[in-house]
């Protein structure tokens, strides 16, 4: 694909995705328009993520591509194959070489540095969106930091469940400033949202990008009686053991027994790898 | 037993070599040629030409052969493509009125300058499946008659010399490009015409037609549908003035619409706008009610909550590539959104059946619900 | 004492129409203003100039801040406008649809105020919620219904709770018993006056039915055409009026 440029976006678009950037990380939390370009993927299927991660990438950057915390599910593949084609940046499945990392609705279990950015696909930027359509009073709310409907939602949740019903895309506060949406990870990955790498955020379809700049203080929304938990299923992982990892549930056969392994691969890799064993880890051939 | 899901990217390169085949279908059948569907298929490859935005009927014939006629997904190819195109800069407005009419008919008057012209029409055509065309036989040729020289005056300048249309106020303004900037609400009738000409034809047929079933009817007359060759011409600033760069085919529909009038204006008709590439009669009327409809505000109408007066409603809704993105995206994984769901309801069940257990064991204490 | 809310010379026109006109008064603490006249008499776009809903073209409604003393809320900044509504102001609709969340909860709809303000404890917010059912005679097992559920007077008690349970100190009611059965409206007046005396309200009402003024209000204006043609004590008005078209309300309300 020598006929693109590298990263397949010309410069001047990149130019204008970078300022966005800029204006995000100024501003955090703060959705910022941007002019998002059609890209040869479908709209819902990471193009302002591959937009942002576009902008940001260098010829030196390792890139690291998950989808569900996996490197191996098809579309974190396709999209890494686009950037091999059209970037030739190295690739990685491991979190710890990664410069940059594109990912949709998982943050790593592996702590994040410094020297590393995470840019997440994002379907739905305005977290008002399903109490309010309207992008027009939306903005109004946000700039005049009207957000009393935000734990109305909350509180209906817990008179009508016992209990804040949202289980992913759980809305923070940022910097004391924006409510903003996560992207769709579950909530057991809030607390990770306070970290030391740059996030970058970016709706292709809605034309948005945002920012959490590094150490920037990312509270989820609760009440002090109904405090926010980052809940996860009540087990280890069947392959290698680990007990603090976000877990997927498989149904193993027709009887409908149930494992479960860890969400990010590369994570339940590097354990096994350094000797820690699961429930089934003797029964697998992988 | 359980072996992690591997190897994503052979079984991508695989789905992707079965499609190619599918695409071809049986082998003993001759290949569809691009010329053949640009030249047969006209119609859709107007349509993806209209809502690809981009004027070349050979990469929109490609596109319908790629897309195995799924023209929504023609529209998107074409849409890529033409995202990768340099920008050289804009046209001139095209002048309609100087149109080389293939086809010029009016609702509201028996006859004009420049007639009722009905060029290349299914109006009339009884819609009989005609048998003879899977018999491949030739077409017999139509009667030609000398053209008509001279321009074609637009029917809304008769009405507008009896100053008994709504004026449209001249403007030099550049107006905005719905490719190159966020949309913004509210927005300006330049971007929305932008937004419905690339809009989706259903979508827009569907809007327009809730207009005319009372959702904000505007009662319109199709004042002028033509359609016909149009100049592209272009400023070269090295040369200092404007030359051709080509021709294109445009259907372009003014109607004319309920008359407003109070106390200080007398009455008069408004009008409703669409223009779109190619040959796209019902698209372009569609485009020309909605635009009515939308603008509600800047004739001094009600807004009846009609969804075709809703300004965000409609252009948010209306690209049809954005559309299909975010709705087939949800047969991609989501097994963590889910997983987190899952927990959730299970753990509200269980709390629930707690409450109910500890409410049978002591009848007097109220739960929380 | 200083004015709660002084009006000064509020003037607004729809093109060459006048909305109203050269309006002017001073409501103090704990005061109730009536304003009375027919539909088109420029009541309502007074109501709406005074409470931010519109943007007078002439003209000051200085409000007694708690922060800043008297302030003009016109200029004001809309931020703090609508701080002021969430917080010391309240808005009462005539149709109580107007006012509510019609797909929350009873308790969400009271609690939200609450939680514009920065209250974060749900119990303490539902606990209030409750308290303020009971006193607009609600049941509190209703608490988690929506109001779409609840008759026409309920909605409205729904509507005063959720209004009044940040404690603020100037309420506007625009025709609050409009569009009610005339025993639903005789019970709403009694739980209103109760609730203006209680908590020492003060409070702009804007309507066309006298009996509810002459139960409400201390001070009574009569607006025609977009301007007032008579004011005074509520009682004194009523009983001795004054202008001609007062004359005429009057007394059309004694033929019924």
């Amino acid at each position: 694909m020598n006929e693109y440029n590298f990263a397949y976006l010309d410069e001047q678009t990149k130019r204008m995705i970078r300022r966005a950037i800029l204006k995000g990380l100024a501003v955090p939390g703060y959705q910022v328009p941007f002019a998002s370009r059609e890209m040869p993927m479908p709209y819902g299927w990471g193009t302002g993520g591959v937009q942002v991660s576009a902008a940001t990438l260098t010829p030196k950057d390792t890139l690291k591509v998950i989808d569900q915390g996996a490197d191996d599910t098809t579309n974190a593949v396709s999209i890494r194959k686009f950037f091999e084609n059209t970037a030739g940046v190295e690739t990685t499945e491991e979190t710890e070489k990664a410069t940059v990392i594109q990912t949709r609705h998982r943050i790593p279990e592996a702590k994040l540095r410094e020297d590393q950015i995470i840019v997440y696909q994002v379907p739905i930027p305005e977290p008002l969106r399903f109490l309010e359509p309207r992008e027009t009073e939306t903005r109004k709310m946000h700039s005049l930091e009207e957000y009393g409907l935000m734990h109305v939602k909350l509180y209906e949740d817990i008179s009508q469940h016992g209990a804040i019903s949202t289980a992913y895309a759980y809305p923070v506060y940022v910097s004391d400033r924006y409510v903003m949406d996560p992207s769709p990870i579950p909530k057991f990955d809030n607390p990770k949202l306070e970290m030391d790498a740059i996030q970058l955020f970016g709706a292709g379809r809605e034309q948005r990008i945002y920012a959490i700049p590094p150490h920037t203080k990312v509270v989820s929304l609760d009440f002090e009686d109904y405090p926010f938990e980052a809940t996860k299923a009540e087990h280890c992982c069947d392959l290698c053991g680990a007990e603090d990892s976000y877990l997927d549930e498989v149904i193993m056969d027709d009887a409908g027994n149930r494992m479960f392994v860890c969400s990010d691969t590369d994570y339940c890799r590097s354990r096994r790898e350094a000797g820690h064993m699961g429930r089934l880890a003797g029964e697998n051939a992988a | 037993m359980y072996v992690a899901v591997k190897g994503g990217e052979k079984a991508i390169e695989n789905a992707h070599a079965w499609l190619a085949e599918e695409r071809r279908g049986a082998t003993d059948i001759a290949e569809l040629s691009i010329a053949q569907i640009r030249e047969q298929l006209s119609l859709a490859v107007n349509r993806v030409m209209a809502e690809g935005s981009l004027y070349d009927p050979d990469l929109a014939a490609l596109a319908i052969k790629q897309a195995r006629g799924d023209l929504i997904e023609a529209v998107f190819l074409i849409r890529a493509y033409r995202t990768t195109l340099p920008r050289f800069g804009y046209s001139n407005p095209i002048a309609t009125g100087e149109m080389a009419c293939d086809r010029r008919i009016s609702a509201t008057f028996k006859d004009a300058p420049g007639g009722q012209v009905l060029g290349p029409t299914f109006d009339c055509t009884h819609r009989l499946l005609d048998f003879k065309l899977a018999a491949e036989g030739e077409v017999l040729a139509a009667p030609t008659a000398h053209p008509r020289t001279g321009a074609t005056p637009h029917i809304t300048e008769f009405l507008k010399g009896e100053d008994i249309i709504q004026d449209e106020p001249a403007s030099d303004a550049t107006p905005g490009d719905l490719t190159r900037e966020p949309m913004e609400f509210p927005s300006t009738r330049p971007l929305r015409l932008q937004s419905l000409t690339r809009g989706d034809e259903g979508f827009v047929l569907g809007m327009a037609y809730s207009t005319q079933r009372g959702y904000a009817r505007n009662h319109a007359f199709v004042g002028e549908l033509r359609i016909g060759k149009v100049v592209v011409e272009m400023d070269i600033p090295e040369l200092g003035f404007a030359i051709d760069i080509g021709e294109i085919e445009v259907t372009e529909c003014e109607t004319v619409n309920q008359f407003k009038g109070s106390k200080t204006e007398p009455p008069q008709f408004t009008r409703g706008y669409g223009l779109v590439f190619g040959q796209s009669e019902r698209k372009s009327i569609a485009m020309a009610l909605v635009d009515r409809a939308l603008r509600w505000e800047e004739l001094g109408e009600d807004n009846l909550g009609a969804p075709a007066q809703d300004e965000e409603f409609v252009l948010s809704h209306a690209d049809n590539v954005q559309a299909t993105g975010f709705l087939e995206h949800i047969k991609l994984p989501h097994y963590v959104d889910f997983q987190s769901e899952l927990e959730l309801v299970r753990k509200l069940r269980r709390e629930a059946e707690e409450r109910n257990a500890s409410q049978e064991a002591e009848p007097s204490e109220r739960g929380p619900l | 004492m200083n004015p709660l809310l002084q009006v000064k010379g509020i003037e607004k026109r729809y093109g060459a129409r006048i909305g109203c006109r050269d309006v002017s008064f001073d409501l103090y603490p704990s005061e109730v203003m009536g304003i009375v006249g027919e539909s088109g008499s420029g009541k309502s776009t007074l109501l709406n100039c005074m409470a931010g809903h519109l943007q007078p073209d002439a003209g000051q409604v200085i409000f007694d801040t708690r922060a800043d003393g008297p302030v003009d809320t016109v200029t004001m900044s809309e931020p703090e406008r609508r701080m002021l509504s969430r917080t010391d102001w309240a808005f009462v609709h005539q149709h109580a649809r107007d006012g509510l969340r019609v797909t929350i909860s009873a308790g969400g709809n009271i609690g939200e105020r609450l939680m514009a303000v920065g209250e974060r404890h749900y119990g303490a917010i539902r606990g209030r919620a409750i308290d303020w059912l009971g006193r607009v005679e609600i049941d509190e097992t209703r608490v988690d219904d929506r109001p779409s559920a609840f008759s026409g007077g309920m909605q409205q008690r729904l509507q005063i709770a959720r209004n009044l349970v940040t404690g603020p100190r100037l309420v506007f009611m625009d025709e609050p018993t409009g569009g009610l059965d005339v025993s639903v409206q005789a019970r709403l007046l009694d739980l209103l006056r109760g609730l203006v005396r209680e908590m020492g309200l003060s409070a702009v009402i804007v309507t066309h039915d006298l009996a509810v003024v002459r139960l409400l209000a201390d001070r009574l204006m009569v607006m025609k055409d977009g301007h007032v043609v008579e004011a005074g004590l509520t009682d004194q008005v009523l009983d001795d009026p004054q202008h001609a078209y007062t004359q005429l309300l009057v007394s059309s309300v004694l033929q019924v």
